[in-house]
């Protein structure tokens, strides 16, 4: 049964809004109720067909509280991050709407966050993103005009002062919960807490990491984060995967910027029989250390091209605690509440 | 699934970059060279006055000379004129690839290397180092506005000098 403060009149309709919330939409909701919250990654799809959404979609639906759609990542060409949000909300979906500044400059950035939250997104997340040189077009011009920071404050400003970054007025802000990005296992590891309090200074309310593979190194850093007490002002939600072999693990190690994967975990996937189950079963592991962590608000999915197993994962990882995100077939409008209630 | 379809493959390798030696020997000795910095930056907002009667506009062009020389062989610099050096552990944020001026991106190698070019230690990692020499580490907190592209080219110096006269 969904929570009623997440049941709107129809699945793609705005959300009552609630006192202390700056969006209307399903993310911020279950983690400002304090709830273990669990979100993953689609990598949009190099086609210009609808359906295909719909499909890369549907292993997640009733397993995850939102769902990122990447901009560009890897610096490759893929279906927009605003068009695919658009089509997960129609569906009825939570988005959450990852916007980059590699190729955007700040007049087209802050024009695709008024027509992403006229279309219903209530979750950015804000993103440098990867070089260029990672992509299919390296030759293309890095535009890198905004920071992270700086799109985090834009955004800010946008919602809550109703104005451009010219000072020009905006007559309808964008209500959007704003997130950002942080790589706790890349140098200069005593930077990464001053860089998340920046992020968070400039308006982060939530945060999604990269891929942990590195418990204790974890460990460390939200140590650190608690002493600064950053854990309070937004929601961090840490990022897992699974591994489908050794030899793709040290592939990603080596070829992925800002991925650390430790030896150990290598050397565990190398002594298995199947080592795609094992993949897995670490993953697991993970998830549900990181749930007894101090600070972890959620867990961001990433499980590229084993997206299948996200339901098989979150299930065995017991994270949810009996609770369901939104499903298609569960109740999903006020009306049926109402009368479900009544009766 | 093969390894290499579970993540795209990187593009071409870039040549590798000449080595910027003088760049790092001034992280190296960011405390010294800061304290002589901020001298200077006194001396020149004391010369305001002087600077003014000359006039902003007739000196912009043979101090930026100047400014261009002097720090372009020390930082590395490239002139964006609106320069955060004494926020940065002075190393010169503009030699990022991305134009970072807020801290690291999450590209940043195992070993300290940039995500972009491998060759060249990551100006974040530098700028870290450099902070901690000149205890400067707090600052590197401070968020730094989007760059102004209109002032590319002109001289900080002179723009330090006139933003400390204003009354
Ligand atoms: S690794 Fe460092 S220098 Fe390279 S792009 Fe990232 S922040 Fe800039």
């Amino acid at each position: 049964m969904l929570h009623p403060d997440d049941v709107g009149p129809t699945p793609w309709a705005p959300l009552r809004p609630l006192p202390g919330h700056v969006s209307r939409g399903r993310l911020e909701r279950v983690l400002r109720r304090g709830e273990f919250a669990v979100t993953a990654e689609i990598n949009p799809p190099d086609s210009a067909d609808p359906d295909e959404i719909e499909q890369r979609v549907k292993p997640f639906e009733g397993w995850v509280d939102a769902i990122n759609a990447t901009d560009g990542s890897g610096a490759h060409c893929h279906m927009s991050s605003v068009a695919v949000s658009a089509l997960l909300i129609r569906l009825g979906y939570s988005p959450v709407t990852q916007i980059s500044c590699r190729d955007h400059n700040r007049i087209a950035i802050q024009g695709n966050v008024l027509g992403a939250a006229a279309l219903g997104v209530a979750n950015i997340l804000c993103l440098t993103g990867d070089g260029v040189q990672a992509g299919d077009h390296p030759e293309a011009k890095p535009v890198f005009d905004l920071d992270s920071i700086a799109l985090l404050e834009t955004i800010r400003v946008m919602r809550d002062e109703r104005r451009f970054l010219s000072g020009r007025k905006i007559t309808a802000p964008p209500q959007v919960f704003v997130g950002a990005a942080e790589n706790p296992f890349a140098p200069p590891y005593a930077f990464r807490p001053i860089r998340l309090g920046k992020k968070i200074a400039a308006g982060a309310q939530f945060i999604q990491t990269q891929y942990c593979y590195d418990l204790p190194m974890m460990a460390r850093f939200m140590a650190r984060v608690c002493d600064l007490g950053l854990h309070e002002r937004c929601f961090i939600l840490a990022g897992c995967g699974p591994l489908a072999s050794a030899k793709a693990a040290k592939w990603i190690r080596a070829n992925v910027p800002g991925v650390h994967i430790p030896d150990t975990v290598i050397t565990r996937l190398e002594g298995a029989k199947d080592q795609r189950a094992e993949g897995k079963r670490i993953c697991v592991e993970i998830i549900q250390q990181l749930r007894q962590m101090p600070g972890i608000a959620g867990v961001h999915l990433m499980a590229y091209k084993q997206e299948e197993s996200i339901a098989e994962i979150v299930h065995q990882s017991g994270v949810l605690a009996g609770r369901t995100p939104w499903r298609r077939d569960l109740v999903a409008t006020t009306h049926t509440v109402e009368t479900q209630g009544a009766a | 699934m093969r390894a290499e379809d579970a993540f795209p493959v990187r593009g071409v390798a870039r040549p590798a970059l000449p080595r910027r030696s003088l760049r790092l020997w001034s992280v190296r000795h960011a405390r010294g060279l800061a304290a002589f910095y901020r001298g200077f930056e006194r001396g020149l907002r004391a010369a305001a006055p002087l600077l003014r009667r000359i006039g902003y506009a007739r000196l912009e062009r043979p101090v930026a000379g100047v400014e261009r020389v002097v720090k372009q062989a020390l930082f590395d610099c490239r002139m964006c004129g609106q320069c955060v050096l004494s926020a940065t552990g002075l190393s010169c944020p503009m030699n990022c690839p991305k134009g970072l001026r807020n801290g690291p991106c999450g590209g940043v190698r195992d070993n300290g290397t940039c995500e972009v070019h491998p060759q060249m230690p990551c100006v974040w990692v530098k700028a870290f180092e450099g902070a901690e020499r000149m205890g400067a580490v707090a600052r590197l907190g401070e968020a730094q506005a989007p760059i102004d592209h209109r002032k590319t080219g002109r001289s900080s110096w002179l723009q330090a000098a006139q933003a400390d006269a204003a009354p």
